[in-house]
């Protein structure tokens, strides 16, 4: 079977022309539908460099290799593009945007990729019976939905923020870059419940962190360690538990 | 009918915003149309036009008070106006620069040949009545009146779509003027400023001149002198009039000043809400707008003053465009008057204006919101005055500047306190956006205090639209432009929900279409 996200041999670089650095340097990694790949990694390794390409920011350039999402190639469209292609990213820091609420910024982004599929937008009550279901499941404040995006929220609130705009977005491919950090334990649990609402045999996820916790609430179907910006291993979920016992330092001496 | 510029139709691309959800499907058509081109109100119209002998004279001005068949005392107020403007420098402290303006080369009245004023809608010439018809604005009251039965499905809470009374002045004259009857009855009077001085002379004598004085500065002198069409309303004590009024200035002909004077009265306790629009076609020349707005409320009145201002800025070499300037005052006269000014500058190469309230009567009230837009080469030196006299006055000032392109955007503000104002009150909030890195934003506040129990409070910030606030948006779906757009919705959010539902609508998608292409 194809995989959901094909990456092969992708090389990235950070920074303008003659101080550009190389943080992706010949990544492959398959993650078929309906499962969970988890990259885990030291500081500096990569992650967000992976998580921020394969979404289109700008101030990153590939200099090899491609990653294709069912067989198309995504890195030459826009990122407003992917996120219609169903490629939809948790960010680690979500960011404030002044004066516009949560609804209207989540309706309009959920319009503006139906549109770019041809699809019909989607009416008011609808709208709004399911924003209230979603936020239900992850005891959102409906007064929170009215505020604009980000803007005074708590660093627990913003996670659970961008776990709302996830579910009702409802992307085909998830990555969740650092979702785990800046939550307490019950946070943790409600955004990995929310997560897990969202494992799918028509769905991927890339979960991206630094810790082993969040691999006890989503738990992995595979584990890639990411280092000087390429997988030097995959294992099975207990490489995540290995990881965390003997540290990075032990498993990549290992792999060396 | 010969039209450069045109309005093609496509589909537009986008989600729309929205401020309010409540929004007539008719006008966010109305404003979508708005966006099929950066400036689609950019064609021009033509017309046999008469002129007045180009370039400023005395007979220039006994030419115009000829053609409208003035009265004595009214060509001698203007005489008097002109002799002082010659005598006075045009003002250079505003931040802004133009090549100097040469006023012997306009044509300072110019009038559609067919006549001035139209007895009825049927006679107005079809080309004018077309002209109005793209730009959306509604002169036949049957077509606003269905427009009315049509609002039935989108009325979501239960809100009727309001209706407006239409003062239609194309180039130096008005053309139509809507709704009359019905105004009249209500006691209201709302027609053209030449027409209220045949019919209501010791009105328009008693106000006119009386809130911005003919000296009070070199454009407002001009004004005086050569001042063309415009509108004036009245409303009588005790009336709430019975539906927005409004104004829409078209400036057709080639190398022509529009001079237009407004001035509305509200009587004891009668409330009004105004609004004006403005558009011109696109043209290499820059033509030149100095108009003059007099507002008088008396005792516990309030009027209400919306502006959306769209005239053509010119190109993105900075070629062509308007010069907007323009004295804009209300004097709250009586005790506990309001008054109120929104504004949405989004036009013009040169923007020179500084709407302002006197604040006499005790527990007067000012408010100005403000959003103002530059990008490209366009420059705007804009702000507020507000002048506190009576006790417990109080005034609010929310200005949003927004920057793009090679664009220079300053607020430049004067609260003034006088010795007598005890207690007053004011509250500023001044920010500013920048978007890029070639564009400028200015806050200049005066503060002129003269009593110890006064209360003034200001704020000021400056943000830069982020590149993170970008990419989250598009990152979520939304196309860059649509997401520029959005992000400065929210921006302005504290100003737009101070604007008509209608105009809110329509200002939103203006700031969309003049922000076109500032990033990227």
């Amino acid at each position: 079977m194809r995989p959901m996200l094909k990456i092969t041999d992708l090389s990235a670089t950070v920074g303008e022309d003659s101080e550009a650095k190389t943080i992706l340097n010949g990544l492959s990694l398959d993650v078929p539908a309906g499962e969970v790949h988890a990259i885990m990694g030291p500081n500096g390794a990569g992650k967000s460099t992976l998580s921020y390409v394969l979404t289109g920011r700008s101030g990153y350039e590939v200099t090899g290799g491609g990653a294709t999402l069912n067989g198309e190639d995504i890195l030459g469209m826009d990122p407003e593009d992917r996120a219609a292609k169903g490629m939809f990213l948790s960010f680690q820091y979500p960011v404030e945007i002044p004066g516009v609420p949560v609804m209207t910024f989540v309706r309009t982004a959920m319009n503006a990729q139906r549109k770019a599929r041809g699809e019909a937008e989607i009416s008011a009550p609808d709208f709004i019976k399911k924003s209230r279901e979603v936020a239900g499941m992850l005891n959102l404040d409906a007064e929170m939905l009215k505020r604009p995006v980000n803007v005074g929220f708590s660093g627990g609130e913003k996670k659970r923020l961008e776990i709302y705009q996830m579910m009702m977005l409802e992307p085909k491919f998830l990555i969740l870059d650092e979702t785990d950090s800046g939550l307490d334990i019950d946070a943790l649990k409600t955004v990995a419940d929310g997560v897990n609402a969202m494992r799918d045999p028509s769905r991927g996820m890339l979960v991206i962190t630094h810790y082993q916790r969040l691999l006890d609430y989503i738990k992995p179907d595979k584990v890639h360690v990411l280092a000087k910006g390429r997988i030097i291993k995959t294992g099975e979920a207990d490489l995540a538990l290995r990881l965390e016992k003997e540290g990075y330092d032990g498993v990549l001496g290992e792999a060396a | 009918m010969d039209c450069c510029g045109g309005t093609t139709e496509h589909e537009d691309d986008c989600g729309e915003v929205k401020v309010k959800d409540s929004i007539d499907a008719k006008t966010v058509e109305a404003a979508k149309a708005l966006e099929s081109e950066n400036y689609s109100a950019g064609f021009s119209t033509t017309i046999d036009t008469d002129f007045a002998p180009k370039g400023l004279s005395e007979d220039t001005i006994r030419y115009i008070s000829a053609a409208k068949n003035e009265p004595e005392w009214l060509l001698e107020w203007r005489l008097k106006a002109y002799e002082r403007w010659l005598t006075m420098e045009e003002p250079s402290w505003a931040m802004v620069r133009y090549p100097k303006i040469d006023y012997q080369a306009y044509y300072y009245y110019a009038a559609p040949k067919a006549g001035a004023k139209y007895a009825s809608i049927d006679d107005v010439p079809k080309e004018i009545l077309e002209t109005y018809e793209k730009l959306g604005i509604p002169l036949r009251e049957a077509e606003v009146l269905l427009g009315v039965e049509g609002a039935v499905e989108t009325a979501a809470e239960g809100r009727e779509k309001p209706r407006v009374a239409v003062d239609a002045v194309f180039d130096s004259v008005s053309v139509a003027t809507t709704f009359r009857k019905e105004l009249e009855k209500a006691g209201v009077i709302f027609m053209s400023i030449s027409e209220a001085v045949h019919e209501y002379p010791d009105l328009v004598k008693k106000y006119l001149g009386t809130v911005v004085p003919q000296s009070d500065n070199f454009f407002a002198t001009l004004n005086s002198a050569v001042f063309s069409d415009g509108t004036f309303v009245y409303i009588p004590k005790g009336v709430r009039c019975p539906m927005e009024l409004s104004t829409y200035f078209r400036m057709n002909a080639e190398n022509t000043g529009q001079f237009e004077r407004t001035l509305i009265i509200a009587d004891e306790s009668a409330y009004v809400s105004y609004l004006e629009g403005c558009t011109a076609p696109m043209r290499d020349e820059n033509q030149l707008h100095a108009a003059v707005v007099e507002l008088v409320a008396l005792e516990d009145a309030e009027i209400k003053y919306s502006t959306v201002q769209n005239w053509w800025p010119g190109d993105e070499d900075g070629k062509g465009g308007i010069f907007n300037f323009v004295t804009k005052r209300g004097d709250c006269r009586g005790d506990r008057s309001k008054i109120s000014w929104t504004q949405v500058e989004t036009g013009s190469a040169v923007t020179w204006k500084y709407p302002s309230c006197i604040l006499r009567g005790d527990d007067s009230v000012g408010e100005f919101y403000s959003i103002a837009v530059t990008n490209g080469r366009q420059q705007a030196d804009t702000g507020t005055k507000m002048i506190h006299l009576g006790k417990r006055t109080k005034s609010r000032i929310i200005s949003k500047g927004i920057s793009a392109g090679k664009s220079d955007n300053t607020y430049r503000g004067l609260v003034s306190v006088n010795r007598k104002a005890v207690n007053a009150r004011n509250f500023t909030q001044c920010d500013s956006l920048l978007i890029g890195d070639k564009c400028g934003a200015h806050t200049i506040p005066y503060v002129e205090n003269r009593c110890a129990s006064a209360q003034l409070e200001h704020e000021a910030t400056t943000t830069k639209l982020s590149e993170d606030q970008l990419f989250y948006a598009r990152q979520r779906g939304i196309a860059e432009e649509d997401a520029v757009a959005l992000l400065v919705n929210g921006f302005v959010r504290d100003v737009l929900q101070h604007l008509p539902m209608e105009f809110a609508v329509e200002a939103q998608s203006l700031l969309k279409v003049s922000l076109e292409g500032s990033v990227g």
